[in-house]
């Protein structure tokens, strides 16, 4: 097991994933109640945004500096306006439905979204090679390689987890939207607009799938129309785990994921194609004897 | 209203009769038509390989059509199939049900092809397979309609093995998909390397569009292995070799058929491709019979997409069956009948043999190295006259 070091550090880099797309999920429920399972797509979009302004800006001879600011603005921006439109034009309207038309919905959203891409995108059914920008190699610390792109991303996944958590604790949008998340009523009459809060919270959630779709491109340096669907069920499981509505229990049931698929190759290298059944059959485990979640969701601490 | 409609259908049967018999008159002048479909991979990962053989297919009708002396004019109805075993046999049930298309080339991708052929024989539709390489495909039943014109994964393995082993390698690991192909693949490459007596430390099988290798691949650099065999398709070939390099593992690339082609190339680039090593059963297009036409009319037609490893089968199967319906006629029963018997049929691949499960026999396994973004068949290569040299010689 000399290599328990590099086996940590790739689960550090899956489980970032997963936590800034399972963040997206429980902020969506912990102040409206939806699941909102168009998130993962909302992620594809976000990645593609990030490629398009890659080629603009390669395109237009910029430095790859430049570039790499480019695909991340470009995916947050996008991907903040497609929640935020979703949140407008159809969550608004339906929220007084049952849960299960709202699920429903966002499922449907989620199917075009993803169906856009690849019928509208030039060859968008084919894999898309995301560039690389950042630099390639690394360096060993004992058995462990620990990857020079891998480090920055793990880091930028970090800090901006750690920008959301600061953005819902420590400023006026923050406490609108925690207000918003305990009680509708009493936050109107408070005088918090809630007609702008709600986008803005779907806005903030899908910013972090953006970054995260483009963390991806970035990691994995290809990027395709479906990526978002196995990253959703994953972020959502995660959020679950963790205890849906908890910002804390969403990360860590994303590192927690991660980590289950990481040790079963490499435990059991022959067993690697089952690394998803077993982790979701522990995830199973764990649901059942923690039906909350990891961290239950506290009246005061909604989101 | 119920006059309206009366005159509407009046009209209807007029124009229909009037079609049928332009229709008539048209038939007395021209050949009569014979559809035929082809099926591919067109989108998705695997589309630049499906392309390929559909253009080199299209390509043999078109020759045909424009030689005078033929009986019919053929007409390829071209199909998706996505790479994909579901959407195989949806499309596969749409062409077997519609009596107008009398035979069919079909599929690049093993998984697909095996769950193709079952519905080929209930149809009784005859048929040739211009790619996929698994062995059941012929083998685990012996389906009249059944054929094919490329080889079976099991020669690539054998040659694959033994070249590893004179080459002095001795510690390998094995990394495949998960499918019926990779799976087919991992079973031919452990037996040969066994019997050599070479040592396999690890073996992995991960889904075909699994994007995260990072886990395996740690496991691989522990196991430090001399060589890492590859036994699926381009994508999932691209990404290993890929996240390969990012993990600092430097063994030598062992490849076969899925990776053949200048996909595998242009999608991870000539530095990281350079020295991987491949199997495939034929000799390159320029070494072919009729090679060199080949790549003329292939030219010639202005196709923008090159015709990747498998178009000259492609193109092979295609005019095999056309020139089986001229010998015929276009009925799928003795079509079947007139497949039965290709003894040494000239074709731009080599002659064409048959044996009693519609498997060509006469393939060559040829081998390759990929030299400055090129796949260069081994003895003319600069690695075999010692001028490069493969990567992790023990």
């Amino acid at each position: 097991m000399g290599m328990i070091g590099q086996h940590l550090l790739n689960g550090m880099m899956q489980g970032t994933i997963y936590g800034l797309v399972a963040m997206g999920f429980t902020i969506f429920f912990g102040v409206m109640n939806v699941i909102k399972f168009s998130h993962g797509d909302v992620l594809t979009v976000g990645a593609f945004a990030g490629l398009v302004a890659i080629w603009i800006a390669t395109s237009l001879g910029l430095p790859i500096s430049i570039q790499f600011i480019a695909a991340f603005v470009a995916a947050m921006l996008v991907s903040a306006l497609v929640g935020a439109g979703i949140a407008h034009f159809l969550i608004m309207p339906l929220r007084n439905s049952p849960p299960l038309n709202m699920l429903l919905m966002t499922m449907m959203v989620g199917t075009v979204l993803r169906e856009v891409i690849r019928l509208f995108f030039p060859n968008g059914t084919n894999p898309q090679r995301f560039p690389e920008l950042l630099p390639v190699g690394g360096f060993n610390i004992g058995s462990t390689f620990l990857r020079y792109d891998a480090l920055i991303l793990i880091v930028a996944g970090i800090v901006s987890i750690a920008v959301v958590y600061w953005i819902i604790n420590r400023t006026r949008f923050g406490l609108a939207m925690r207000a918003v998340a305990e009680d509708v009523e009493t936050a109107r009459t408070m005088g918090i607009n809630f007609a702008s809060i709600i986008p803005l919270t779907f806005a903030l959630g899908s910013i972090t799938a953006g970054f995260g779709g483009t963390i991806y491109g970035l990691y994995y340096s290809e990027i395709n129309y479906s990526m978002g669907l196995l990253l959703a069920v994953i972020g959502f499981t995660a959020a679950i785990v963790g205890g849906l509505g908890n910002i804390w229990g969403a990360i860590i049931g994303g590192y927690l994921f991660a980590g289950l698929q990481t040790m079963v190759v490499a435990a059991v290298p022959s067993m690697s194609d089952y690394k998803d059944v077993f982790a979701f059959v522990l995830i199973i485990v764990l649901i059942t004897w923690r039906p909350t979640g990891l961290l239950a969701e506290r009246g005061s601490e909604r989101v | 209203m119920v006059r309206m409609t009366m005159r509407m259908f009046a009209a209807a049967v007029a124009v229909s009769a009037l079609s049928l018999a332009l229709g008539g008159l048209d038939a007395a002048w021209a050949k009569d038509k014979v559809k035929i479909a082809w099926v591919g991979p067109l989108t998705g990962a695997i589309s630049q390989h499906g392309i390929g053989g559909r253009n080199s297919a299209e390509l043999a009708v078109k020759l045909m059509n424009a030689d005078p002396k033929t009986k019919y004019e053929y007409e390829l109805v071209v199909l998706d199939d996505e790479c994909k075993p579901n959407v195989g046999v949806q499309v596969v049930t749409k062409i077997a049900s519609d009596r107008s298309i009398v035979a069919a080339i079909p599929h690049y991708c093993s998984a697909t092809a095996i769950a193709t052929v079952d519905i080929f024989h209930r149809f009784k539709l005859p048929m040739v397979v211009w790619a996929a390489v698994l062995p059941e495909i012929t083998y685990a039943n012996k389906y009249p309609e059944i054929h094919r014109v490329s080889g079976i994964l099991i020669g690539q393995n054998r040659v694959g093995a033994q070249f590893m082993k004179e080459r002095g390698y001795k510690k390998f690991v094995a990394f495949a998909d998960s499918t019926d192909y990779g799976k087919s693949m991992l079973k031919y490459f452990t037996q040969f390397t066994l019997e050599n007596g070479n040592q396999i430390l690890g073996t992995f099988a991960v889904a075909p569009d699994q994007q995260d290798l990072s886990a395996e691949l740690t496991k691989i650099k522990e196991l430090n292995p001399e060589v890492i065999y590859f036994g699926g398709l381009t994508p999932l070939g691209a990404r290993l070799r890929t996240q390969m390099a990012k993990f600092g593992i430097n063994a030598q690339l062992e490849g076969n058929s899925g990776i053949m082609g200048d996909a595998f190339i242009a999608a991870i680039g000539p530095e990281l491709a350079e020295g991987t090593v491949t199997f495939f059963d034929s000799p390159p297009i320029s070494k072919m019979p009729g090679g060199k036409m080949f790549s003329d009319a292939y030219k010639a037609a202005g196709y923008n997409d090159p015709p990747e490893a498998y178009g000259p089968f492609s193109f092979a199967a295609t005019t095999l069956v056309m020139q089986t319906i001229e010998k015929t006629g276009p009925d799928r029963a003795k079509i079947t009948a007139g497949l039965a018997n290709v003894k040494d049929v000239p074709s731009i691949v080599g002659p064409i043999n048959f044996d009693d499960h519609g498997q060509n026999i006469t393939p060559l396994t040829t081998r390759y190295v990929v030299q400055d973004g090129k796949w260069v068949v081994w003895e003319d290569s600069e690695y075999a006259s010692g001028k490069r040299k493969l990567k992790n010689i023990p």
